[in-house]
């Protein structure tokens, strides 16, 4: 998986996407949460989905580095802080330091970038990770925030 | 407490370790053998960013593992060591006799590498030298998270490791 194929039905057309970003993950969270993304907004084409599925770390980077050439993309959502998406993301960041990499990349996380995909990279993914922060919440625990 | 795991996996520290066998061996330490990650501080930075704070991790050299293996091995909390490639974990097991287990985690495609399993692929030269940690009484299996069968290294040379 290195492309939107993910977006599904209501993919748009890419050529018009003002700043896409690459989602990075294990398994299918990224063909998983960009299809939920689409579903929602409609929206799925700023995301190009990517899985570390069966990559060695050099596999995952490249990807990474290819998909950057071939979008542009600028902001890179991964799932775990310790993943090897992030690790591989981190290395990209290294010689491309206009990358800006959040990790543990949640559906509201990206509901947010799609609607500020046009903003400068740093601001849109902070934007984004403030929303996916305050989107956890625990119902119905004792003493839950 | 002896340490828990010896791990080959060529990702190093990443989500199958801190998470996968992090969470269920309680692990409180992993110790990073890498010549070339414990001489840059860049690459130590890359990878104690991923840790959660009540897990320590260090970087040793394999020089510096083997001598420090018992101080690992006495150190009271459940602990794993890591090796990004066969090579690396050998000469470790050169060094300390204690270790009689090794786990292989990933070693992923190359080129010159054989798919061996879902998650390992072998040049002839790693295979032989598989078989002469395994000559010398190390367990070696492959097995990439806890909930998964152990690969006896003869399954996973012979093919009978994959469903």
């Amino acid at each position: 998986m290195s492309s939107a194929d993910g977006a599904g039905a209501d993919r748009g057309d890419a050529a018009n996407v003002v700043g896409r970003a690459i989602v990075a993950g294990h398994g299918d969270f990224a063909l998983g949460v960009v299809s939920a993304v689409a579903q929602i907004t409609g929206r799925g084409e700023v995301f190009i989905p990517v899985s570390n599925r069966g990559l060695g770390a050099d596999d995952i980077e490249r990807m990474l580095r290819e998909q950057i050439a071939a979008s542009g993309a600028r902001v890179i959502f991964t799932d775990l802080p310790a993943g090897s998406c992030t690790i591989a993301a981190r290395r990209v960041q290294r010689d491309r330091p206009e990358v800006v990499v959040v990790t543990g990349a949640n559906l509201a996380t990206l509901l947010d970038f799609v609607f500020h995909a046009e903003q400068p990279a740093g601001e849109a993914a902070t934007h984004a990770a403030d929303k996916g922060r305050a989107a956890l919440t625990v119902l119905g625990a004792p003493g839950a925030r | 407490m002896p340490v828990e795991l010896y791990r080959i996996d060529d990702r190093l520290i990443h989500g199958q370790v801190v998470v996968g066998w992090g969470q269920p061996l309680d692990l409180r330490f992993i110790v990073l053998v890498d010549d070339e990650v414990a001489s840059s501080d860049w690459e130590q930075e890359l990878y104690r960013m991923g840790v959660p704070p009540e897990m320590d991790v260090y970087f040793e050299s394999v020089e510096s593992a083997v001598r420090r293996h018992a101080e690992f091995a006495q150190d009271g909390r459940p602990g794993l060591m890591l090796t990004g490639d066969i090579e690396t974990m050998r000469r470790l097991v050169d060094g300390v006799d204690a270790i009689k287990r090794v786990n292989l985690g990933g070693v992923h495609h190359r080129a010159g590498r054989v798919q061996r399993l879902r998650y390992v692929f072998l040049t002839a030269d790693e295979e032989r030298a598989l078989r002469a940690l395994s000559a010398r009484g190390v367990s070696v299996t492959a097995q990439d998270v806890p909930a998964a069968r152990p690969v006896p290294l003869d399954d996973i040379l012979t093919g009978k490791g994959d469903p």
